[in-house]
């Protein structure tokens, strides 16, 4: 038995080390589903999240490219982290409010923050104050001069959201040549033989 | 561990007389099982952590010196998705200023297996050639716009767009009251 338990434990340990849980999400989001099998790529992802309320999140999966994209929309709009804002920041899986705001959302404590998630605004995405395409374009020059990898789009949208709202994503990263995305999707099992 | 030691001997018939004698084996059948349970549960959670994703490509942003890409009546199919769940789709182009082509006769249909898919195989059988053009208008889901994309990727479609819909079209789902 103890060679059987050597490799059980071996294998607790090493599943243990390699599971990344899932940090909280800001939003929950009920994704419709699909036969695609594609997986979403393990890193360099920017993660666009739709809601059912129209609200549009931004995230980004590495800490230092998070840290690095709010530096550098930050600095556009003028606004100021300190070090310490920013590293909470990196803290967070996705953002959705303005870059004023952020701030003093980094500054609460994590029950407060919970609180105030419901209530995030989204990122502004028309077109006299479009922080959405900052905030990728930040990000995937970030990611570009921090691991050299391209990044991917992933769009998840909530079931229920509104077609305008993921069209109006779309659109504004089509603006910026940005025309390849993933639409998050649950799995669906394949019908059986619809094709032929 | 001495109280288990202890008690692990108790097991066997004639343990009394060497209950003196304490063994050095541990019952290990707890830890193992707590073990297994820990092994599944983190094997299970690795592989459902990562989401699938529907690839999208778009249409590169047009530039001025190129044109539309013309769409021949006899291919075109349009589908438009519509409040409810509904799904209207015709055959050829709407084009109700130009006299000579005839209006399009407007079908409703649903996203289950006997819907929109059998329309879609049973045009591609007759049209091989067929392009879709999938208008989402205001009043649909996000869900209905993924289905619909999933449709396309199950019946095999080769060329399909989604594109805005037209007022054109607005005016023919209310024309035809469906």
């Amino acid at each position: 038995m103890t060679p059987m338990v050597d490799l059980a434990f071996l294998l607790v340990t090493f599943f243990m080390l390699t599971t990344k849980f899932a940090p909280e999400e800001t939003v929950v989001v009920d994704t419709p589903s699909s036969i695609s099998d594609i997986k979403l790529p393990e890193n360099n992802v920017i993660t666009l999240t739709v809601d059912s309320k129209k609200r549009v999140f931004f995230g980004v999966d590495a800490p230092q490219t998070k840290i690095q994209a709010l530096q550098k929309v930050a600095a556009k709009y003028g606004v100021n982290f300190t070090a310490a804002q920013a590293k909470e920041f990196s803290n967070i899986p996705n953002i959705g409010m303005p870059i004023g705001q952020i701030g003093s959302y980094l500054n609460m404590d994590k029950e407060a923050r919970k609180q105030v998630n419901a209530q995030q605004p989204g990122v502004p995405l028309d077109s006299l104050n479009n922080q959405l395409i900052d905030w990728v374009i930040a990000a995937r020059t970030a990611n570009q001069a921090i691991f050299h990898k391209p990044t991917y789009i992933a769009i998840k949208g909530d079931g229920n959201a509104d077609v305008p709202t993921v069209q109006k994503v779309i659109k504004v990263l089509q603006e910026k040549d940005i025309n390849r995305f993933n639409l998050i999707t649950d799995m669906e099992n394949k019908p059986v033989a619809a094709a032929r | 561990m001495s109280e288990i030691q202890a008690k692990d001997t108790s097991g066997g018939k004639g343990g009394k007389k060497r209950a003196k004698k304490m063994s050095t084996k541990i019952d290990m059948t707890p830890m193992v099982d707590l073990a297994f349970l820990l092994l599944t549960f983190f094997m299970l959670t690795t592989t459902f952590a990562k989401p699938n994703v529907m690839q999208l490509t778009m249409p590169v942003k047009k530039t001025d010196d190129v044109e539309d890409t013309k769409i021949k009546a006899s291919e075109a199919m349009t589908i438009i998705l519509g409040k409810d769940n509904k799904v209207y789709y015709y055959f050829g182009l709407n084009t109700p200023l130009d006299k000579t082509v005839p209006k399009p006769e407007l079908l409703v249909t649903n996203f289950s297996a006997s819907g929109i898919r059998q329309v879609l195989l049973t045009r591609l059988r007759q049209q091989p050639k067929t392009i879709i053009l999938i208008k989402p208008t205001e009043d649909s889901k996000y869900r209905n716009m993924v289905d619909i994309l999933d449709e396309m990727n199950i019946t095999n479609q080769k060329k399909y767009a989604l594109v805005k819909v037209p007022k054109d079209d607005l005016d023919l789902i209310k024309a035809s009251a469906l």
